[in-house]
């Protein structure tokens, strides 16, 4: 492995403070193994006793190639595929996709399919969220929230695995609609779970929103202004805490989301807890989305007029939407072919993951898992 | 050789003071093996308390309800190839946990039982005990360092720091409590753990209600400082998993590493046991002033029983809950058996001359049990403090109160 510390030379890091001791600086390699980089991240670290110098974030440790893999498949060949990005969030990369190669062949998903795939997108954004603040607490030290958000993610789990038989890589949409219609029972299973998990939600906050100890380890832990997420294109709940209004369901509306009424939810101070906060309204605003949705669900097909074998126009087209973790775009060429000349992923985890050595200089070791936690990233769409 | 045996039976003393080594010997052998069995059963009970905070079952395999988890979990240890790093500095990384161990077992030296029931008492007690764990340090400190590795050596950083400045508080604490000792007719304390029981018997109150409420201010503060001098929730930052993997003992496995767990474990004790005695009455049981006369003796007396009989209830309908199959007809049997130990335990502590001697034991036991379950309730609810907040709460919150609730303490002995 090469020395961790030519990965640091071409940074301008400041010294260690050398007014009391003659001190040297500590060179410390985090991860790839390590129990809370949420997988193959690796952090090399400069520190100053317990303060932190300067970061750089070595990566690809799980890169498999999707964007070239999917240059030799076909449109419907390569949607699988974008599951395996943000596995946490299948649903979510799914929707993109097929929304920009419908955008491509110029058809649009009936209204009925929208419906439906607004439901499990928001149920997924919900299961992802909770993922999230799971192993955020537990990255703090907090274990007893993880167990309580896994047990609440299972019943989301549950309706995808009823609804097309898989619970993480769901495949659930196809080019131009949906494969399958909602299973016998699906909105009551829905409408259960709208009811039962608000009171779950108050639960999490209860152990944490209030805590003492909580409220310290994140206020002003990993602090970013909204002018520094804008330069570095940090999107999502990140961007949101600063204090911008930025969420592509109400800027570029896809979907079914104009019909919908929720909030944006914002923070004023740009630093962890208010983070944490976001993400907590946007669960609550999920549900109000997935009330409507299951609500106002109309009847008629599901799938488009689409052709067995897709073949688009010559162009190209950039499609991206709300992703839990920030904006997820699909950057699609067609050359006419069957297989796509090129397909570039704008995933929000390896963006937001840039923001990582602005939040964290300056504070101490346990701020940078706590702000590595608070971006949420997957290792698998960082490096697809 | 028979007469040196029986004569220490009929002295009212411990056995260290009558100078007796027979029943030194005896009582060490039975404070370190019921130390141990404590150690196990608490590393259960964690893992069970733990699990149902979390809405788990925890360890459900081995044995009726896990209950021989801690056993397998041992052998497992024992068994497990012994590693030293190349690096490492080798007869360093093997001492530390063995002086990590030895200062967390000599403690037990002096803690009074009973009033009878110590190994030893020392004059200068509670001295001694809080000099020796704090030994504990040192342990630490060569752990971390004898890895040659930076984990382990920011995690035994971490944690000298941590518990230095903790005893430092919690001995501010202390001192209040042994103030208290020195409020009698003829005005001298006493360091020694079974003195400091005496004069709340004495003075007919716990010291935790004593100044109500600065008892109870420095009751707490050692109580907090306590949790962090022994690395545990939400003060655990020398061995902050999800920072530093596993701390000043990353680079430990096997059986070097069980001896530091079960040093933790034995510390978590003692420092339980301390608190017990100065703060909660030790080996006195519950109104031992209001609630007087024969009546009430013997309904106390009877608690101990009834514990045990409630305790083998509960096996017992474990047994009645247990899945039906045969698979499962080992493990009910062996739940009855153990539910049936159980209850033949209470009903030989109703026994009058075993329920008197060991009813001290008891309440002191069922004392330090509470702690206990503290230190893994703690656990389940709180994140864990940043080290620069420790040493805030440590030097800037607890040491203040604590120095202050000192001189209000000494004021008020004066006066009154």
């Amino acid at each position: 492995m090469t020395d961790p510390t030519t990965y640091l030379s071409h940074l301008e890091l400041g010294e260690p403070d050398k007014t009391f001791l003659d001190t040297n600086e500590l060179i410390i390699n985090m991860g790839p193994q390590h129990p809370a980089t949420h997988g193959v991240l690796r952090v090399i670290l400069k520190l100053d006793g317990e303060k932190v110098l300067g970061t750089e974030c070595v990566i690809g440790y799980l890169h498999r190639g999707v964007e070239k893999i999917a240059e030799n498949r076909t449109y419907t060949m390569f949607n699988p595929y974008v599951d395996r990005m943000d596995y946490v969030a299948a649903v979510s990369n799914g929707l993109g996709y097929c929304e920009a190669v419908e955008k491509l062949l110029n058809v649009e998903a009936p209204p009925r399919a929208k419906y439906i795939r607004v439901i499990l997108t928001e149920l997924n954004r919900l299961a992802s969220h909770q993922l999230w603040l799971g192993t955020h607490a537990l990255d703090i030290g907090a274990m007893t929230p993880l167990f309580y958000t896994f047990r609440d993610r299972e019943e989301i789990l549950k309706i995808f695995e009823k609804y097309c038989g898989a619970r993480l890589t769901t495949h659930a949409f196809r080019i131009g609609g949906c494969q399958y219609e909602t299973y016998e029972g699906f909105e009551q299973d829905v409408k259960k779970f709208l009811d039962f998990v608000p009171p779950r939600i108050d639960e999490y906050e209860e152990l944490l929103t209030t805590n003492r100890i909580w409220v310290e380890r994140t206020r002003n832990v990993g602090k970013i202004s909204a002018a520094d997420c804008k330069a570095l294109g940090v999107t999502g709940p990140v961007l949101r805490a600063s204090g911008v209004k930025w969420d592509i369901r109400k800027a570029l509306p896809y979907a079914a989301y104009p019909e919908f009424q929720f909030e944006i939810p914002t923070g004023a101070n740009g630093d962890t807890y208010d983070r944490y906060m976001v993400r907590m309204q946007e669960m609550r605003q999920s549900l109000r989305i997935i009330r409507q949705a299951v609500e106002g669900i109309p009847e008629g097909p599901i799938m488009a007029k689409v052709p067995k074998v897709m073949k688009p126009p010559v162009g190209e087209v950039y499609h991206s939407i709300e992703a839990p973790k920030g904006e997820l775009g699909y950057f699609v060429v067609s050359d006419g072919s069957t297989q796509p000349y090129r397909v570039r992923v704008r995933p929000p985890s390896f963006v937001n993951l840039q923001a990582l050595d602005v939040m964290v200089r300056g504070q101490l070791v346990a701020d940078v898992i706590a702000v590595i936690g608070t971006l949420d990233i997957v290792l698998g769409e960082v490096d697809r | 050789m028979l007469d040196y045996i029986t004569s220490y039976l009929g002295m009212n003393t411990t056995p260290g003071q009558a100078g007796n080594v027979f029943w030194a010997v005896v009582y060490i052998l039975v404070v370190f093996g019921g130390v141990s069995v404590a150690v196990i059963a608490m590393n259960w009970l964690e893992r069970k308390a733990l699990a149902h905070f979390q809405i788990r079952l925890g360890p459900m395999r081995v044995g009726p309800h896990g209950l021989l988890q801690p056993i397998a979990d041992a052998v497992k240890l024992l068994t497990k190839e012994d590693i030293i790093p190349h690096e490492a500095d080798r007869f360093v990384f093997w001492i530390a946990p063995l002086i990590i161990l030895c200062a967390s077992f000599t403690v037990y030296i002096v803690i009074p039982f009973g009033p009878t029931h110590a190994i030893t008492d020392l004059n200068i007690g509670i001295l001694f005990m809080l000099g020796v764990s704090s030994l504990s340090v040192l342990g630490v400190v060569m752990a971390g360092w004898a890895s040659n590795s930076h984990y382990p050596l920011i995690g035994s950083l971490r944690s000298s720091a941590q518990m230095i400045s903790y005893e430092i508080a919690m001995g501010m604490a202390v001192v209040t409590a042994i103030l208290m000792t020195s409020l009698n007719k003829s005005g001298t304390g006493t360091l020694s753990m079974i003195g400091i029981v005496q004069a709340q018997q004495q003075q007919q109150i716990w010291f935790l209600f004593k100044f109500f409420p600065l008892g109870f201010i420095s009751f707490a503060i050692f109580a907090i400082a306590m949790v962090a001098e022994t690395n545990r929730a939400p003060f655990d930052l020398p061995e902050a998993e999800s920072e530093l993997t596993a701390g000043f003992h990353t680079e430990y496995s096997g059986l070097r590493w069980s001896l530091f767990m079960l040093g933790e474990y034995t510390a978590m004790i003692a420092v339980s046991s301390i608190a017990v005695t100065l703060w909660l009455g030790g080996w006195l049981r519950p109104f031992p002033n209001t609630l007087t006369g024969e009546t009430w003796d013997l309904v106390f007396s009877l608690i101990p029983g009834f514990t045990f009989l409630g305790l083998a209830v509960i096996a017992f309908i474990g047994v009645k809950r247990m899945p039906k199959h045969p698979y499962f007809k080992i493990q009910t049997a062996g739940l009855a058996g153990f539910g049936a130990v159980l209850g033949l335990i209470g009903i030989l502590l109703f026994i009058p001359p075993v329920r008197d001697r060991i009813q001290d034991i008891f309440w002191f036991v069922a004392k330090v049990a509470v702690f206990m379950y503290l230190y893994i309730w703690y656990r389940a609810t709180f994140p864990r403090y940043r080290f620069d907040q420790l040493m805030k709460v440590g030097w800037k919150v607890l040491l203040p109160i604590a120095i202050g609730v000192l001189i209000v303490t000494a004021i008020l002995g004066v006066v009154l």
